[in-house]
């Protein structure tokens, strides 16, 4: 869905599901995502649709995953950090994570 | 249609307001038969039945008034059989439960001004003996496994329950619109006569007649009962209260103060404060019962609260029902109440029938008529 | 980096949001000897327009063009002026007495306010069309972001569709930055130049109008544009296909990417949750806050500045967060100099001449504002346009008791993004105005905080014994 202009800066490693991606300074979580082509990052609490980043401003809280253990994060607003764990988060979250 | 005023219509009940406690009516009198009209406020109306707490609740209700525990439980039994109904009616379901209910105690002093208030309600003569125990930590952890060091054991009682008050609210106007009762909102009641055996309820947008007229707008109530000769003294109260995102299941039990919904959001209450500014929130007041919550179940330090709202009780003075019918104004009553949700189940199908008859059950109701705020006064 | 913990407890002004209103606001009342302090939850300043304006790796300076670079003066001057600027801080919390409550770094603080500038800005308008939730759709200010922010450019079969200048802007910028559009769907109904064709002498006047049209020139020539009267997005999993009916029929485009936009609308949820009162604008078809000339709100003390005071752009935002400012400067420190407002306000007339005709031209139609059937209209309590407009009918009459009823506004976004939807089929069922259906009431905290942070507050004796029993 989107490519890098140029492979710039220096690259930040994180995990997402386990699986490395390799992420920019600069990156939110949610742009690292899209970035390296991960398609969806949660499924509803509701209907367990999956969803993906919808506005990249804060606004949606459809870019909503767990951040190294703690659920519920704003993706879009995080900025990624060297060896950050990134989980999707399937339907509600799990009370203490 | 329900929402259109139509002029020279007929009812044989105006139910005044459209809360939990009016809908609850009005659903038991149509159901006997009766053409009901209710007449509500707006949006922006301050509506309990928005912002309550859904507990179908026993435990400590009674003391001070020996009788309103046993009337407690006959709703509390009654409240499978009205779900029920309501199902079949409208396909929707209010996820009523009764797994029996906690009160969480954070300190050993908190554990036994808890013992006191149980025993001091249980010594009172002519109450009904239902079941409330005091649980040691050992005991509470079984059912709750995810209590936090600090709780130091609590009350239950197996009579507790809880349902989706939200659903139930919307459940209710779904049945009514399908029953072809009359709703009315941004009708708001300014004044009622009554002239040539009917009574005429001037609203907002026009006037309403009806044979009788059910007083049931919470502590609007106060300013209403006197134009029909009836008597309701209120004290209102706030009460805030906390709401978090959606979870997966880890509580099986409603907390008098913390509950899972079925929907999973986590709902903690609630404070009392006298404040009667319904937009006013205190931050200090929600951080209290955030702290509380953690201190009870801490795996919930992390979780996201989405909401916070502040919801003003309807309360009597003395905070037991009021249920009355005029003497000067023959078909006109109250029914009033704080637990309009653990009550929803006899307003519907034990009030409605006696105002449909148009005769309140003395022998049911008597100890609830707001003559007792009179007899105390005089004595 | 600042924390929750190096806050003072008390600022005489406290400004939030960094975009240009905020920005200019903060650099004015500092060099005045205002103690200010500016939050914004994004990791750095420049809002929307400028966003990442110090840290954007997109080096070649024609992608996002010179009003984009303006903005770094903006925020050079917020910086050297003294005011505190925190970044990766939200606001969660302001009430009628100017207690800020706001969080960093997953801390909470509770801080006093002699003044408010609230300068939190647009977002973009909800664009309810049936499978507008899945992955592969997003907003055309997203994929925006993105390019500024992050340096990600579009990739894969890419539709761009809606109406209104942003689009057209991030089309020219996704080009120059070498990505593949493969259409634009104009969803701008046809007869709208006849309401804006009355305001087109003024635009003409303004500096949008020359670059509007330079824009459309720059991207209709490598784009073909489709008017469009309905469309759908298709797929399971995520976006396979848009569906599309014009003049030509119905038409089926695959795509990747699905990037919608009709416009912005202020962000209205902190002045809402702080008692600010709101009108419905029917010309721009949103909320927007009762303001005076200084842009000060009903709620003394409070001032909303730059979009969120009514959509006028990223120019006009600022000199409106200096207006706003050089009236909490006088009003702290009668003494200090400021500067003229007569030039602020007349270059601020200047930006905001040419708005109508962009209002009526791009407002959209009501078919993709009011949606029928299952299109959801509440992405985050997946509550359907049918439900809603099914309650309405059975006698709700406000977004209040709707939520109540349906949980429409309940889930994390507050509202954001199905609010004007639900007041307006509510509106369109009772056959009423959206200023008379009115909108959601929000309450504290307007963005998530945990509950440990809530726990965290201070607590007075009073407050505790209101909740232990
Ligand atoms: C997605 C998008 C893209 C746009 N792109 C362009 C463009 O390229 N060119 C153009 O001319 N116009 C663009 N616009 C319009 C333009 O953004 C506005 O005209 C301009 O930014 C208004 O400035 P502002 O200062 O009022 O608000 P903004 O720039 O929006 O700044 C407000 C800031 O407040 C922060 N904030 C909001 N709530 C809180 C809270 N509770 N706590 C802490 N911080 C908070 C926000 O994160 C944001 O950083 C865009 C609008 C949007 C929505
Ligand atoms: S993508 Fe919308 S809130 Fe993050």
């Amino acid at each position: 869905m989107f490519k890098r202009l140029a492979e710039k800066g220096p690259a930040i490693a994180i995990t997402v599901d386990g699986r490395k991606v390799t992420a920019r300074v600069g990156d939110t979580v949610a742009a690292a995502l899209l970035a390296a082509g991960i398609d969806h990052c949660r499924t509803t609490p509701v209907t367990g649709a999956p969803r993906a980043p919808y506005c990249l401003m804060g606004v949606c809280f459809d870019c909503l995953v767990t951040v190294d253990g703690v659920g519920s994060r704003q993706g879009c607003l995080i900025p990624v950090r060297e060896g950050m764990k990134v989980e999707t988060q399937l339907g509600r979250r799990e009370a203490g994570r | 249609m329900a929402g259109e005023a139509r002029a020279g219509d007929e009812f044989d009940v105006a139910v005044v307001g459209g809360g939990l406690v009016g809908i609850a009516t009005a659903w038991g009198l149509s159901r006997e038969g009766c053409r009901v009209v209710v007449l509500d406020e707006g949006d922006r109306a301050v509506r309990a039945s928005r912002g309550n707490f859904a507990l179908v609740w026993v435990q400590s209700k009674g003391l001070g008034l020996a009788p309103y525990a046993g009337w407690t439980i006959r709703s509390s039994n009654a409240w499978q059989g009205f779900s029920d109904l309501l199902k079949q009616e409208t396909g929707l379901d209010v996820s009523f439960q009764r797994p029996g209910g906690f009160h969480l105690c954070l300190s050993e002093k908190e554990l036994e001004a808890r013992a006191n208030v149980l025993k001091r309600l249980h010594a009172q003569p002519g109450i009904v003996d239902y079941k409330t125990e005091i649980l040691t930590r050992d005991q509470v952890k079984v059912m709750l496994p995810d209590i936090g060091p600090e709780v130091v054991g609590g009350s239950f009682c197996e009579l507790d329950g809880h349902v989706n008050s939200l659903r139930l609210f919307r459940t209710l106007h779904t049945a009514l619109n399908a029953r072809g009762v009359t709703y009315l909102p941004s009708h708001r009641v300014e004044s009622i006569t009554k002239e040539g055996g009917e009574f005429r309820l001037t609203t907002t947008q026009g006037e309403v007649r009806a044979a009788k007229v059910a007083l049931a707008a919470g502590n609007a109530n106060m300013r209403l009962a006197p134009m029909v000769g009836l008597d309701c003294p209120m004290k209102p109260e706030r009460g805030q209260i906390v709401v978090t995102e959606r979870l997966r299941p880890f509580l099986n039990h409603p907390v008098v103060t913390l509950r899972q919904t079925d929907e999973g959001t986590v709902m903690i209450g609630d404070s009392k404060e006298e404040s009667v500014d319904p937009s006013g929130l205190t931050i200090g007041v929600s951080a209290t019962e955030a702290e509380r919550a953690v201190r009870q179940f801490p795996l919930l330090a992390n979780v996201n609260v989405v909401r916070t709202w502040s919801a003003i009780r309807v309360m009597t003075r003395d905070g037991f029902p009021i249920y009355d019918e005029s003497k000067t104004h023959p078909g006109a009553f109250t029914v009033c109440c704080h637990s309009g949700v653990t009550l929803a189940a006899n307003h519907a199908l034990t009030i409605a029938p006696m105002i449909a008859r148009g005769a309140l059950d003395a022998p049911l109701v008597a100890p609830f008529s707001a003559r007792r705020f009179h007899v105390q006064a005089a004595g | 980096m600042i924390a929750a913990a190096d806050l003072a407890s008390s600022y005489e002004l406290v400004i939030i949001g960094g975009g240009p209103a905020g920005l200019a606001a903060a650099a004015l009342a500092a060099r005045a000897g205002v103690s200010t302090v500016l939050f914004d939850e994004n990791p750095g300043v420049g809002g929307q327009i400028y966003r990442a304006i110090t840290s954007t790796p997109v080096a070649d300076r024609a992608v996002l063009g010179q009003d984009y670079w303006d903005g770094a003066a903006l925020a050079d001057e917020a910086k050297a002026s003294g005011a505190l600027i925190v970044n990766g801080a939200t606001v969660w919390s302001l009430d009628r007495q100017r207690l800020v409550g706001v969080s960093v770094g997953g801390k909470a603080r509770m801080i006093e306010a002699d003044r408010v500038i609230i300068a939190t800005g647009s977002q973009e308008r909800p664009f309810p069309i049936p499978g507008w939730t899945l992955p592969g759709v997003m907003t055309a200010g997203a994929a925006q972001t993105a390019l500024k922010a992050q340096g990600l450019v579009v990739d894969g079969r890419t539709v761009m569709a809606g109406s209104g200048p942003l689009l057209w802007l991030l089309a020219a910028q996704t080009l120059r930055a070498g990505g593949t559009i493969d259409a634009i769907l104009d969803t701008t109904p046809r007869r709208n130049w006849l309401q804006a064709m009355f305001h087109l002498p003024d635009f003409a006047l303004s500096p949008y109008f020359a670059k509007g049209l330079a824009l459309l020139r720059e991207v209709r020539a490598k784009v073909p544009v489709h008017r469009v009267d309905t469309m759908e997005a298709v797929g399971n999993d995520r976006v396979r296909e848009v569906v599309f009916s014009g003049a030509g029929g119905t038409r089926r485009l695959p795509v990747d990417l699905l990037l919608l936009h009709q416009g912005v609308v202020p962000n209205v949820n902190l002045a809402n949750a702080a008692g600010v009162a709101h009108v419905w604008n029917d010309r721009q078809l949103c909320f927007v806050p009762v303001l005076d000339a200084d842009f000060g709100s009903s709620v003394p003390g409070i001032a909303v500045a730059g979009d969120g005071a009514g959509i006028a752009g990223g120019t006009a935002a600022a000199e409106r967060g200096r207006i706003a400012a050089i009236a909490a400067v006088r009003a702290l420190k009668p003494d200090a100099v400021v500067p003229d407002t007569q030039a602020i306000r007349q270059r601020l007339q200047r930006e905001e001449m040419g708005r109508a005709f962009l209002d009526w031209l791009n407002r959209p139609a009501d078919s993709f504002r009011m949606p029928e059937g299952d299109t959801i209209a509440c992405r985050c309590e997946e509550v359907t346009a049918k439900q809603v407009r099914d309650t309405a009918k059975m006698g709700c009459e406000g977004p209040n008791q709707m939520k109540a009823f349906l949980r429409c506004g309940m889930g994390p976004c507050q509202g954001r993004l199905c609010g004007l939807t639900v007041t307006e089929l509510i509106a369109a069922e009772r056959k009423t105005s959206p200023d008379e259906v009115g909108y959601y009431r929000l309450r504290p905290p307007v963005k998530p905080i945990t509950l440990a942070e809530l726990a965290s507050l201070p607590i007075s004796e009073a407050e505790r014994k209101a909740v232990e029993r």
